[in-house]
């Protein structure tokens, strides 16, 4: 009984609402990864051990296996904080935001950088509420400014928008190379 | 000479010195943000510089990276928020400055440490570069292996008290290096026969998702919040005559920054901390120290600014960073086929002492800089963090999207930037991943080459640099266990006692 006390103290640490529920799905991860070695990497023939292909991998994942169960295990000893569950919707709350990312990366090769980009902004910025005039102003020059100094002045590579296309001549080709 | 007038043509080209500029106000203007940091900064702008010269871009990026912390200062001091994390130890002392009516003063005198410890640590790498050329050649595949693997161990023992968390996080991003294609034995690695997986998963895309969208999606889900309205008023060159009296506490700052700065994995925190408590330990006044001493704030910003310079010496020397900003550079040079190690000091000396005397003059600019616009400062960081949140989630999409025009390169960013975003909720480390993945790679190739001309586990250490780290990496395992056992023994006596105690009371 000592023995388990000690070793509860010697685990014992400052953990935030939701730790357990990482703690616990980073274990999961981690044992599925290291229960895929053999099948995800291959041992080759007349290969020393140092060389073999499967060798960092299966050690990393041996590493952070063991590192993973100590977490969880440190998490399970240590004083629980209330709020596991709204911690956790937190962090399902930003998967919003990352499908308003992917759609504006999607939008970019059809509506062109710089329309994307006012469109996007504009959109943000009224979803996060502070959809006054000010804003939305600060917005689409902020929005212009990123457009015109990355693809316009740096030359990042950013494809031309398909909607340039339909353009007229002089204007088209301004477009596409600059905005 | 001739490598100095050489260093001195590299740096004259306009390019290297908008470059300077731009990265010393920006970065700056970026520090003061509280909410965004040189991490976010120099991750975005990561990919945009792989279309400059080498020096152009590491100029930009030494720009953003060494002037950061002289922006956080200010709203440390003026309205108790850093402006990022190495200013937490500022507001100690500079608030409560602000609050006695001496804001100008603190201001001036942090600006002043600043200076004197950015100062100090680029000196101190020129004075060893000498050193550096001589010794860097000496390190072989075993040594640069032996180098990697004590940054690894540093990297997850610095993490007190998050010492498993740190560890599954650094073996984490081992494994993210190993993903795709194998490149000796041509043999696929976790692909799960995902042709996008085959050519395994980009270091910047990884950075860009754990430092900038994780960032911007904290910003936009977390509540609004809007740093407090501050002026300053007096003279801020004050404190340059004044850091005179504050001499010892300065260099000895600077000198632990240097030191700190050089050992993989340690960095900011531990420098000032340890700083901060021998100023406190030699202080006159020592009660002082957290209500408004002169002393604190000196030791915190001189020991955070000596570290930047002082972390590209493993870098420049070794090729092996000791934290996520010059892991992130390492990949610049990477892109522009400048392989930092030993070679670099051999063969291409002259841009090793133009990205010193860069690093100088970014110090001289900052410095200008703040003494002559911290009002404006303080106007521009009145950005509500929402919209600062918009702004960095649209800077990322450059970042991620310029690299290889890739949707998927995006979507990966995004589920690193949601993990990145549970990792600060749970204020776990991010820090390992990326040097795992940097560090992670490092180790693969070199055990490779070294092995092949090892023929028993002995011949590995026989060379005295080997010998020596191998040495290091015991006594450091050994040092960290003796004291968990001791801090472990401290508690069990201080609830022994404690215990004792509440019985005599009942008693």
């Amino acid at each position: 009984m000592a023995h388990i006390k000690t070793l509860q103290e010697l685990f014992r640490r400052h953990r935030r609402p939701g730790d357990i529920v990482f703690a616990l799905l980073f274990l999961g991860f981690s044992i599925f990864l290291l229960s895929q070695v053999y099948g995800e990497t291959s041992w080759v023939k007349r290969t020393k051990w140092f060389a073999q292909p499967r060798f960092w991998p299966a050690v990393s994942l041996i590493f952070m296996t063991f590192f993973a169960l100590l977490h969880f295990i440190g998490s399970l000893c240590s004083p629980r904080i209330l709020g596991r569950w709204l911690e956790v919707v937190f962090w399902l709350r930003s998967i919003e935001f990352v499908l308003y990312f992917l759609l504006y990366v999607a939008i970019v090769p059809l509506l062109g950088y710089l329309p994307s980009t006012v469109l996007f902004t504009c959109l943000l910025t009224t979803r996060v509420g502070l959809a006054t005039p000010r804003f939305l102003m600060a917005a689409s020059a902020f929005a212009i400014c990123v457009a015109l100094i990355f693809r316009a002045f740096l030359q990042v590579k950013i494809p031309a928008g398909q909607l340039y296309e339909a353009f007229p001549d002089p204007l088209k080709a301004f477009a596409l190379t600059y905005l | 000479m001739e490598t100095l007038l050489s260093s001195l043509t590299i740096l004259s080209q306009w390019q290297v010195l908008v470059a300077l500029l731009l990265g010393s106000i920006g970065g700056v203007i970026i520090g003061a943000l509280p909410g965004v940091g040189a991490a976010v900064a120099i991750a975005i702008l990561l990919p945009a510089t792989f279309a400059f010269e080498p020096i152009v871009g590491l100029t930009l990026m030494l720009g953003v990276y060494g002037s950061s912390m002289y922006g956080g200062a200010i709203p440390a001091i003026l309205i108790n928020t850093p402006g990022t994390a190495v200013n937490a130890l500022t507001t100690y002392d500079g608030y409560p400055m602000t609050k006695r009516g001496e804001g100008h003063r603190a201001l001036s005198l942090a600006y002043s440490a600043s200076f004197f410890g950015g100062i100090f640590s680029v000196v101190c790498l020129i004075l060893l570069s000498p050193l550096l050329a001589m010794i860097a050649p000496h390190f072989g595949s075993r040594e640069i292996f032996l180098a990697a693997l004590l940054g690894i161990i540093l990297v997850v023992l610095a993490h007190r008290g998050q010492v498993f968390a740190a560890g599954m996080l650094a073996s984490f991003g081992i494994f993210l290096s190993t993903i795709g294609l194998e490149p000796v034995k041509y043999t696929k690695r976790f692909t799960f026969d995902m042709t996008w997986l085959t050519s395994g998963i980009n270091l910047i895309v990884v950075v860009l998702g754990l430092f900038a969208i994780s960032q911007a999606l904290l910003l936009l889900v977390d509540k609004d919040h809007k740093p407090g309205k501050a002026h300053v008023d007096g003279n801020l060159f004050s404190g340059l005559s004044e850091l005179f009296r504050f001499k010892r506490i300065a260099s000895v700052s600077s000198s632990l920054g240097v030191l700190m700065g050089m050992i993989p994995g340690v960095g900011e925190f531990t420098a000032q901390f340890l700083s901060y408590t021998y100023a406190q330990k030699t202080s006159k006044k020592p009660d002082d120290f957290g209500n408004g001493s002169p002393e604190g704030l000196v030791a915190s910003e001189a020991a955070n600014n000596a570290v930047p310079g002082a972390a590209m010496i493993p870098l420049l020397a070794l090729g092996i960073p000791g934290e996520a900003l010059t892991a992130m550079m390492l990949s610049v040079f990477y892109v522009h086929n400048v392989i930092p190690g030993p070679q670099l000091f051999q063969g291409q000396l002259d841009f090793v002492i133009a990205i010193y005397i860069a690093l100088i003059l970014l110090n001289v600019i900052v410095l200008a800089f703040l003494l002559s616009s911290t009002n404006l400062l303080l106007k521009i960081i009145q950005i509500p963090t929402r919209f600062l949140g918009v702004m960095i989630l649209t800077l990322s999409f450059v970042g991620v999207y310029s690299l290889r025009n890739s949707i998927t390169d995006c979507a990966v960013a995004s589920a690193f930037g949601v993990f990145g975003l549970i990792l600060k909720r749970l204020n776990l480390p991010i820090v390992p991943i990326i040097l795992g993945m940097v560090l992670g790679g490092i180790m693969e190739v070199k055990l490779r080459s070294a092995m092949a001309r090892v023929k028993s586990p002995l011949d590995f250490v026989d060379r005295p640099i080997a010998a020596i780290l191998f040495a290091v990496i015991l006594l450091i395992l050994i040092l960290h266990v003796r004291t968990v056992i001791r801090e472990h023994k401290a508690r069990r006596e201080q609830e022994t006692s404690e215990n004792s105690e509440a019985s005599t009371q009942q008693g």
